[in-house]
């Protein structure tokens, strides 16, 4: 069992990729991890890659949640990106909106959201949604 | 109806949650459920077997391959023997889904699957039967 | 083992005018379809059933139906009733194809035995349930094909109405044609998804001129599915609100929580702005257009 998840520093931006089915432990070590490494750095911006995560349930829905708010506080923004489109299905239907946490395709669209929400923060509301 | 295949696993930690992840991936794949449906089995399963082990103090779970004329399914029983659920008709709602507070998801997963069954009895435990048909 | 009925037998020795008397019951029946299966096209069927009835009979068997010794006649039952689907006759109307065997069989049988009440009771009785046997086999074949052709055809449908187009760079448009049904809103989303994935798309244009009614189901399943692409990095427009939907919407209380646009093509003009991108009107000077 993996004991923790690598974090990478990526200019003002930190990259977590998580690839493998995370378990309790695992999760509170991640959020315990990140938040020191936001304050440490004080990096603006979080990218969360699940690309690889094959499923994804309330419990790795709730953590999301958690690191998004805990950045949030720490004045980093959190973008998740890679999710599959079975996985956007299921969560869909299991109701889990993931409200409050932005989303990008893939790493490199994350990094766009993140550079242009630092650029102009006031414009872009917290789900990154605007209002046409 | 004719279960063609039979198997319990034991649901008491959080290893055994990826164990049973697992284990559900497999044999939706090989009863050939579609990548999505799949995926919905797959994600109940975890949410079932998370409950089992966070609140009913850890179970098990039985996988049955189903076989009804030409249909094929998959159902899983998931049995605790722990504090059961006051009030199940609380649990399906939506609330819960969403982390606040108890986190059950019964509401949710019960979107997943075709069928869904509970029996909980304060006190004496939970059982939760689910099924997905192909 | 069984004796041979005295069904079996009758079937063994005047096959040829039970045939005979079958085709005249069939075809002064008031039911039988002219216009959809010609006599000889009836008779070679009825020739065919007859004589794996007679085979089948032979066996001594003639109340276990499911049973290995009456497999060719289920399969002349099946292949009928698949056809007779096809061809658009109702259960009935396929099903007389083996009741209407009775009266010639039941005449013979009391011409054999009319000095044998109790026998000829005994055997009237026997082939009646059998027959009777066969015609609801003939009913549930029949509607289990008649289940497979509509599957199909739903499917078929599914595959041709969701088609999703890439307007311009990372921007995509589904033009929702019809009724949003589950099974529809399914397929419309992992089309969509998918789409979004090849093209990397940030925007999705979902319109809605062609959807009849949007009730509270439907309002669900368009927000199931603007939610999922948002899960995926996309946002959605939706264009096409009729007046009349606009109505509906406000009415039943819902929140679509997307943008929404009377027009495909002002949805377009959103999305460019929104991702940064402009048309502009090339003026063809003296210069040389």
């Amino acid at each position: 069992m993996v004991e923790r998840i690598p974090i990478l520093k990526m200019g003002d931006f930190l990259l977590v990729t998580i690839q493998v089915d995370m378990h309790d432990r695992l999760a509170i070590t991640l959020q315990e991890d990140l938040t020191d490494r936001i304050a440490r750095t004080s990096a603006h911006g979080v990218l969360i890659d699940i690309s690889a995560l094959e499923v994804v349930d309330s419990f790795i829905g709730r953590t999301l949640g958690n690191i998004a708010a805990m950045s949030r506080v720490l004045d980093a923004e959190t973008v998740v990106v890679g999710m599959r489109p079975a996985v956007a299905i299921t969560l869909v239907e299991l109701g889990l909106s993931l409200k409050g946490i932005r989303t990008a395709l893939n790493v490199e669209k994350g990094m766009d959201l993140l550079r242009a929400s630092l650029r102009s923060p006031a414009e872009e509301s917290a789900d990154g949604s605007d209002e046409g | 109806m004719v279960a063609t295949k039979d198997d319990t696993l034991p649901v008491q930690s959080s290893e055994d949650i990826v164990w049973v992840r697992q284990a559900v991936r497999a044999w939706a794949v090989e009863l050939g459920f579609g990548l999505v449906d799949q995926t919905k089995l797959v994600t109940a399963a975890s949410e079932l077997a998370r409950n089992t082990v966070d609140y009913g103090g850890g179970g098990k779970v039985q996988l049955e391959a189903l076989n009804e004329g030409v249909h094929r399914g998959l159902r899983l029983t998931f049995e605790d023997h722990g504090p059961g659920i006051a009030d199940v008709e609380l649990a399906l709602q939506d609330g819960y889904t969403t982390g606040s507070g108890l986190g059950l998801g019964l509401g949710g997963t019960k979107r997943l699957v075709n069928e869904f069954e509970i029996e909980s009895r304060p006190g004496e435990g939970t059982r939760v039967c689910i099924t997905r048909w192909k | 083992m069984m004796a041979k009925s005295k069904m079996a037998n009758i079937l063994d020795t005047h096959e040829e005018e039970l045939l005979e008397e079958w085709m005249r019951e069939q075809l002064a029946s008031d039911t039988l379809r002219t216009d959809l299966v010609s006599k000889s096209n009836l008779r070679q069927q009825s020739a065919e059933f007859l004589g794996a009835l007679r085979q089948a009979a032979q066996s001594g068997n003639t109340t276990d139906i499911m049973s290995p010794e009456w497999g060719e006649v289920r399969e002349i039952l099946t292949g009928l009733s698949r056809s007779r689907v096809q061809q658009g006759f109702t259960p009935s109307e396929t099903a007389t194809f083996v009741f209407s065997l009775k009266q010639p069989l039941f005449a013979r049988l009391r011409q054999e035995l009319e000095q044998d009440a109790d026998t000829l009771a005994n055997e009237h009785w026997a082939a009646t349930v059998l027959l009777d046997k066969l015609g609801l086999f003939t009913i549930e074949a029949y509607q289990k094909n008649r289940e497979a052709v509509i599957a199909r055809q739903q499917q078929e449908l599914l595959e041709l109405s969701t088609p999703v187009v890439k307007l311009w760079e990372g921007i995509l448009a589904i033009p929702l044609i019809g009724t949003l049904d589950s099974a529809r809103t399914q397929s419309v989303m992992e089309t969509l998804l998918q789409r979004i994935v090849d093209t990397e798309a940030t925007i999705a244009i979902i319109d809605i001129t062609g959807v009849p009614a949007v009730d509270t189901l439907v309002a669900q399943h368009l927000i199931k599915t603007v939610a999922a692409a948002r899960l995926m990095g996309a946002d959605c427009i939706v264009s096409g609100i009729r007046p009349q939907i606009a109505q509906t919407i406000v009415q039943l209380g819902v929140d679509l929580e997307v943008t929404t646009k009377a027009s495909l093509a002002e949805a377009l003009r959103l999305a460019l702005q929104r991702s940064d991108q402009t048309i502009v009107r090339t003026h063809r000077g003296a210069t040389g257009g």
